[in-house]
């Protein structure tokens, strides 16, 4: 045996390595959010036999195929859904939904507002790349004004989701928003989501130089890292509806909210003791 | 009456929605997600109000797409889980058909038929969605339907349908219609102990023995549940035994051709039909659902004009039984096929009759059941 042979990467035992390598490309930040997820898991002491990841379709939706928990690759957009029915048939679990924006605020909008709505105990990890790129390009609900995708070669003309107001104001207890420059802010928000009760939300905006930033001109994986480290601001506590993205202005990054509210899952026990209490 | 744990027994007067919310939670159905719609909602509401005593979960999700995957995730939470939708409803929940049909996850989904296509007639029956439930969703598969006629039937199917469900690890579609989910009659709930309820074939193997899609002999794999060491992966994606993806022509071919020979090969065990003099018949008539009712009559007045008429009435529509079809075809003059749609299940009668005798349709556009003078005539043509 030689000596390489014998050094394990700390985050393997956490994965699939028997799927390894993974589909994603050179630059790509997914990858990055993996490793800060699993470093999350470690620093938020959560029970590895209890955790169920939840993905939708797309590239990021791909995370569950490499994470070595009970995991679920579902359908466009529904993840969310998917998730609610786990969670409530098992309060036990800990149940974390992965995957894209275009995946979870397009397809899923609904049900993502409706999830936030109820308070249901879920983690929520958006990778927000700007477009869709397992489908080659296309501009999504994040995509700022101005950016190009294949489906808006001339450039976007219809305003962004702003992800962390979108959560807030339907109701999620819990809302951060960093880059995958930001890994030790991005493990520890990932951490205290999966630790927080109700329906916690994690926005991590990463690169996609295969297509985002090459039909943008703006650089390999790294120029974008560089771009992420000089031009965003941290802001703890901003308020939300000051959260927009515009093409290539600054980004406010930061933990924006960290509220207590019932739980669905409490509140659907509350009510169930309530009721068989009176019969 | 009603037990400690709120189960219900003896005899009730219900209509066949509610019948079928009671005989869900005879079933052991603990998890129901749904949507409202007409002619379907009395099923959730008897469920949201009947849950909290029998320890069950309802849930009112944002839409029918929701509904439709929410009660898989419960599922492989250990739930054993439905769904309740009409047409429109039961349209958007098609790619979750689909993903219970490649995932093999044990659920039920019950369509009360209503008048369509799109909107159609909310408040009346139909039984034009019996194409849909076969094959509705994108690609090769195969899933089980039931048709009960009558709330005690509403109650015992779906029954069946969770066994059926359990034992074959497959989405099974539950074909009420809208009349006979709003007809109320008598319906004998039996002791506990005298339901048969199959339960999940979770594995006994531990975490790394168990893969989540290794079949058995009878070609269906053993279940699991999140939060038992398996660390399993589950995929609508092509995938091996393991649950992974793999993107190539031999393993579609392997798992596809399981998921529809599971189902297919032991049609004679799931199939399910009830013969009225259909032995020396001349026409036999082929019914299912709210019609099987009416062709009741229809056939007692032919009899009456001295005609042989047989009766054949599918519990189980889907899987369809082609071999007992073929077999009859050759001894009879004539099938009869009354149903509310212009023309479903008569093809497939005409299929497995395969010119050995004459297959006559008698179609009906919906809104409300045939008039069974119709049926009368067809039958009396069709032994010419």
């Amino acid at each position: 045996m030689t000596a390489t042979a014998e050094i394990e990467n700390p985050v393997e035992k956490y994965l699939r390595m028997d799927r390894i390598p993974h589909i994603w490309c050179p630059g790509c930040g997914i990858g990055t959010t993996v490793n800060c997820f699993v470093r999350a898991i470690e620093r938020g002491k959560v029970d590895l036999e209890k955790l169920a990841i939840v993905s939708g379709i797309g590239c990021s939706g791909r995370v569950a195929g490499y994470l070595n928990f009970d995991s679920f690759h579902t359908t466009h957009g529904r993840a969310i859904p998917f998730a609610t029915g786990l969670k409530l048939a098992n309060p036990e679990l800990k149940v974390v939904v992965y995957s894209g924006e275009g995946d979870l605020i397009a397809i899923g909008g609904n049900h993502f507002m409706h999830a936030a709505r109820r308070n249901i105990d879920l983690t929520v990890i958006c990778i927000n790349n700007f477009n869709y790129a397992m489908t080659g390009g296309q501009v999504s609900p994040t995509t700022p004004v101005d950016a190009v995708g294949t489906t808006a070669p001339f450039g976007v003309c219809e305003r962004p989701f702003n992800l962390p107001f979108l959560a807030e104001s339907c109701g999620a207890v819990y809302v951060a928003r960093w880059t995958t420059n930001h890994v030790r802010q991005t493990a520890k928000a990932m951490a205290e989501a999966m630790n927080k009760k109700g329906f916690s939300f994690v926005e991590v905006l990463s690169p996609c130089p295969t297509l985002y930033e090459r039909r943008n001109r703006l650089g390999s994986g790294l120029d974008r890292m560089l771009w992420f480290k000089e031009n965003t601001v941290i802001e703890h506590g901003a308020d939300t509806r000051t959260c927009d993205i515009e093409f290539q202005k600054k980004i406010i990054c930061g933990k924006f909210v960290d509220v207590e509210r019932p739980s669905l899952v409490d509140q659907m026990e509350a009510k169930r003791a309530s009721i068989t209490g009176r019969s | 009456m009603s037990s400690k744990n709120g189960k219900f027994t003896g005899a009730h007067y219900l209509d066949g929605d509610h019948a079928c919310a009671e005989g869900a939670i005879a079933a052991g159905c603990n998890f129901v997600a749904g949507y409202p719609i007409t002619p379907s909602t009395e099923v959730v509401e008897r469920l949201a109000w009947r849950f909290p005593n029998t320890g069950g979960t309802f849930i009112q999700m944002e839409d029918e797409i929701a509904s439709s995957i929410a009660i898989q995730g419960a599922v492989w939470g250990g739930a054993k889980a439905m769904t309740v939708s009409s047409g429109p409803g039961i349209s958007l929940m098609m790619e979750h058909i689909g993903l219970a049909a490649m995932a093999e996850v044990p659920c039920v989904f019950v369509n009360v038929q209503r008048g369509g296509p799109s909107t159609g007639l909310p408040t009346l029956p139909a039984q034009a969605d019996m194409m849909q439930a076969r094959w509705g969703s994108h690609g090769d598969y195969e899933i089980i339907a039931l048709a009960p006629n009558s709330p005690q039937e509403c109650f015992d199917y779906i029954i069946r349908a969770f066994n059926l469900s359990e034992k074959y690890r497959v989405p099974v579609m539950f074909m009420m219609d809208e009349s006979i989910g709003h007809m109320t009659e008598k319906v004998v709930i039996p002791a506990q102990d005298k339901v048969e309820v199959t339960p999940r074939r979770f594995t006994s193997l531990p975490p790394g023995d168990y893969l989540p899609f290794r079949p058995g002999d009878d070609m269906v794999p053993e279940m699991t549940k999140a939060g038992e060491g398996h660390r399993i992966h589950i995929s609508g994606l092509t995938h091996d035994e393991k649950g992974y993806p793999v993107m190539n022509a031999d393993c579609q071919d392997r798992l596809v051709r399981r998921l529809v020979d599971k189902i297919r090969k032991n049609v004679d065990d799931i199939s399910f039909f009830e013969e009225d003099k259909v032995d020396g018949a001349d026409v036999v008539v082929v019914s299912y659902g709210i019609t099987s009712r009416v062709t009741t009559r229809a056939v007692r007045d032919a009899r009456n004009k001295g005609i042989k008429v047989g009766h054949l009435r599918l519990g189980v529509v889907w899987p369809f039984p082609e071999g007992h079809i073929r077999a009859l075809a050759s001894r009879i003059g004539a099938f009869v096929v009354p149903e509310i749609n212009l023309g479903q299940i008569v093809y497939e009668v005409e299929r497995c009759a395969g010119g050995q005798c004459k297959t006559v349709s008698v179609s009906h556009a919906g809104g409300t059941v045939h008039d069974p003078t119709v049926i009368y005539d067809s039958i009396m043509e069709a032994a010419k």
